[in-house]
């Protein structure tokens, strides 16, 4: 047996002193660990790691560069293939992508592959790195116009690999700054503002223009876009939230996960009343669902000052969605698990008092492959005062709605080919608005090749 | 060029009834009568949905009625001629259903009167006939009387002192306009939730049907958070992409009056504190 040296860990914040502020938990490694985790890569000339990548990035080589106290050298390996790797490093399910596929994973503990990323990412915004030298800038010529609908993960991928081969670049938020999930979704203590911030940046040094406020489908229809570009791409993602159709869904203080992380997040009601935007959090607080979401609703609501804070989860610990260190924080900040209930009726006068919850036991296997759970036929009830709703998300129908003619399945996905092209020629999607509910790398990775799918096709016309 | 989103007309039409013109020229392209925007009034504001009262395409402006009633209000109407607002979305909600019905029976309550106005005006071109039922308080609190009386046929004023027209709730005048004469073939209702709640029960009466215009709590106003949700007809919907407006007879009322009040102690401190930085 071979002996495995474990990995560097990756230091985050007291536990007790995080859980009191909004501030990021992960520190993150210092130069001197990021050399010695670095160390312990194998550079194994299979390079499996890769394989396990949504986007391609050439691992292996810049934790050499790294080794070897390169540091400018290795981030321009990162930005070849991932273009914001401040933010892939801090919120990418490593675990189950490039880690998982590590060799040291089978012999002990994989590379620590995101904290690397971040940690030469990190270097770069310190050092105020730019991304495009500007020799590159200057070899740009602007030809033809792209319009990229949403600038969340998907859009700011296409947006920026157009701009690089020359496109003319508009995007159009919805909302009153640019990012999309990155800046309403994800919270501040998992993914600082300042770094999306800063890695948005990279958008302005290509040339992209972003139009905020603008709704399409509303403010302008997509017809009216194809007038004026030769190419349309929806990266609206999934941010319709779900419910779950039971008795009493609509009593006060119960929150889709998306309007709490929303008014938390990008209205800043954390910091109401020196914001004007009020949240309310319990004294007994329930998640509901066990993904990305509810562990980010969860950790807000502790952070909010909720006493307690349950996560109510209808299969076990093993089936949850959520990143395993996403989970370990939130074991770690005092959020209370409760596995295999699932809620069937909400009772309160005017307010929610308490949720009546099925027992549920694990069955065979559905179509996910995870066990089906099934209900026992016992009911709790269970008092709360404020509940989250995260059970997921469904695209948001606002497109597809003003646009009879642009087809979406049965469950308000937009339909594409392989490729990313939609039913109207010159509009394409990817991301969560095609995919369904994704990670962020993953709508990256759609962004990728639906953006070589334009470009490939403008050639062509 | 004005700047976008700078304010270029402010006019006080009633106490605490601010009219306000802001140059949006996006919006004014698109905007259809019974569409809203979302405004923040500054960096540290909320969203808030008001009602898009005019607009005109070729000068690209927006008009916005409001009542100065809680914080973000208030902050709008501080902003003087000339400054910008934060962040103005929009036009959002579904445009009202304008079509050729006949006979039209409109409904408002004070500030609401102003957001009757664009319906009426497009109602009027199709050639409905236009009877228009109007309520405040009190005579100063009523707006928008002359521009309601230059595009409906007939208009009808109550107030509940009595100081102008019917002495009354507008559901009561309704009642006695509809007992003279029940021949209607729509109505539509807009004002504060408990008076749509009174004037749909009134109306139901005579079998009339009524479309409603919501005024949910909002975050987004785009679909994606669902403050706005409300149940019609059993059914759990979204006031800012299903709505604003929906049929009133199907609307769970209660329901929507208590979602309105969940923030009722935050907005007075917030209020509290606003007001005691404007004094000093």
């Amino acid at each position: 047996m071979v002996k495995v040296r474990p990995r560097v860990p990756i230091p985050k914040r007291p536990i007790d002193e995080r859980i009191r502020d909004f501030n990021e938990v992960v520190i993150g490694y210092d130069k001197k660990q990021a050399i010695e985790e670095a160390n312990r890569c194998l550079q194994c000339p299979s390079k499996p790691c890769v394989k396990g990548c949504p986007i391609g990035v050439d691992i292996p080589r810049f934790i050499k560069f790294i080794r070897n106290h390169e540091f400018e050298k290795a981030y321009r390996v990162l930005i070849e293939k991932c273009p914001m790797p401040a933010i892939t490093g801090r919120v990418c399910p490593q675990e189950r992508q490039c880690e998982k596929e590590c060799i040291l994973a089978k012999l002990g503990q994989p590379i620590a592959i995101g904290a690397l990323k971040r940690f030469i990412s990190d270097w770069a915004q310190a050092q105020g790195l730019e991304k495009v030298s500007q020799e590159e800038k200057s070899r740009i010529q602007r030809g033809r116009k792209i319009a990229v609908v949403g600038s969340g993960p998907s859009g700011i991928v296409v947006a920026l690999d157009l701009a690089r081969l020359g496109y003319e670049v508009t995007m159009f938020e919805a909302l009153h700054k640019p990012g999309g999930v990155l800046v309403y979704g994800i919270p501040e203590f998992r993914l600082p503002k300042k770094i999306v911030d800063e890695e948005l940046k990279y958008l302005e040094e290509l040339g992209v223009e972003i139009k905020l406020g603008i709704v399409v489908g509303r403010t302008i229809t997509l017809y009216q876009l194809l007038d004026e570009y030769d190419a349309v791409f929806i990266g609206t993602g999934a941010s319709h939230p779900r419910f779950l159709n039971i008795p009493g869904e609509n009593l006060n203080n119960i929150y889709s996960a998306n309007e709490f992380l929303v008014r938390v997040n990008l209205m800043k009601a954390y910091m109401f009343p020196i914001y004007d935007t009020p949240i309310h959090v319990g004294k007994r607080t329930a998640i509901i669902g066990a993904g990305n979401t509810a562990m980010d609703a969860a950790r807000t609501a502790v952070r909010l000052g909720a006493n307690e804070v349950y996560v109510l989860y209808r299969r076990t610990r093993r089936e949850m969605p959520a990143r395993l260190e996403e989970i370990i924080n939130a074991e770690e900040e005092g959020v209370k698990f409760i596995f295999l209930v699932q809620p069937i009726e909400f009772i309160g006068s005017g307010k929610v008092e308490s949720v009546k919850l099925m027992k549920m036991k694990l069955g065979g296997p559905d179509h996910t492959g995870r066990p089906k759970p099934i209900p026992t036929g016992d009911i709790i009830e269970f008092p709360t005062d404020v509940v989250i709703n995260a059970i997921g998300f469904h695209p948001n129908p606002l497109i597809p709605r003003t646009t009879p003619k642009l087809k979406t399945d049965n469950k308000g996905r937009i339909m594409t080919d392989q490729f990313g092209r939609t039913s109207i020629k010159r509009v394409y999607a990817g991301g969560d608005v095609v995919i369904g509910e994704g990670t962020v790398i993953e709508a990256m990775g759609q962004g990728r090749k639906v953006a070589k799918t334009i470009h490939l096709d403008l050639l062509r016309s | 060029m004005p700047e976008v989103f700078e304010i270029l007309g402010k006019r006080r039409i009633a106490p605490k009834v601010t009219e306000m013109l802001i140059y949006a020229p996006y919006i004014a392209k698109s905007t259809q009568a019974g569409q809203f925007v979302i405004v923040i009034p500054d960096e540290y504001g909320e969203r808030i949905p008001l009602t898009l009262v005019d607009w005109s395409r070729d000068k690209g402006w927006i008009k916005l009625v409001f009542l100065e009633v809680g914080v973000s209000t208030i902050k709008l109407g501080l902003k003087r001629i000339g400054d910008r607002v934060y962040h103005v979305v929009g036009p959002l909600g579904n445009p009202s259903k304008i079509d050729y019905y006949g006979k039209v029976l409109l409904i408002g309550k004070e500030v609401a009167n102003a957001a009757l106005y664009p319906i009426a005006r497009e109602l009027k071109l199709k050639g409905n006939y236009i009877v228009a039922a109007i309520g405040a308080r009190s005579s100063s609190a009523l707006v928008y009387e002359d521009e309601l009386k230059s595009v409906c046929n007939e208009v009808y004023i109550s107030t509940d002192d009595g100081s102008k027209g019917f002495k009354g709730y507008v559901s009561q005048l309704v009642d006695e306009l509809l007992r003279r004469n029940p021949h209607y073939d729509i109505a539509w209702i807009m004002g504060p939730a408990p008076m749509m709640k009174e004037c749909s029960k009134v109306i139901k009466k005579y079998d009339i049907k009524a479309y409603a215009r919501l005024n949910s709590l909002m975050v987004c106003g785009m679909g994606m958070c669902g403050a706005c949700r409300v149940r019609v007809r059993g059914s759990v919907k979204f006031t800012c992409i299903d709505g604003p407006e929906f049929n009133a007879h199907e609307i769970e009322w209660d329901e929507l009056i208590n979602r309105l009040n969940m923030y009722r102690e935050d907005e007075k401190k917030a209020l509290q504190i606003l007001l005691s930085k404007i004094k000093r």
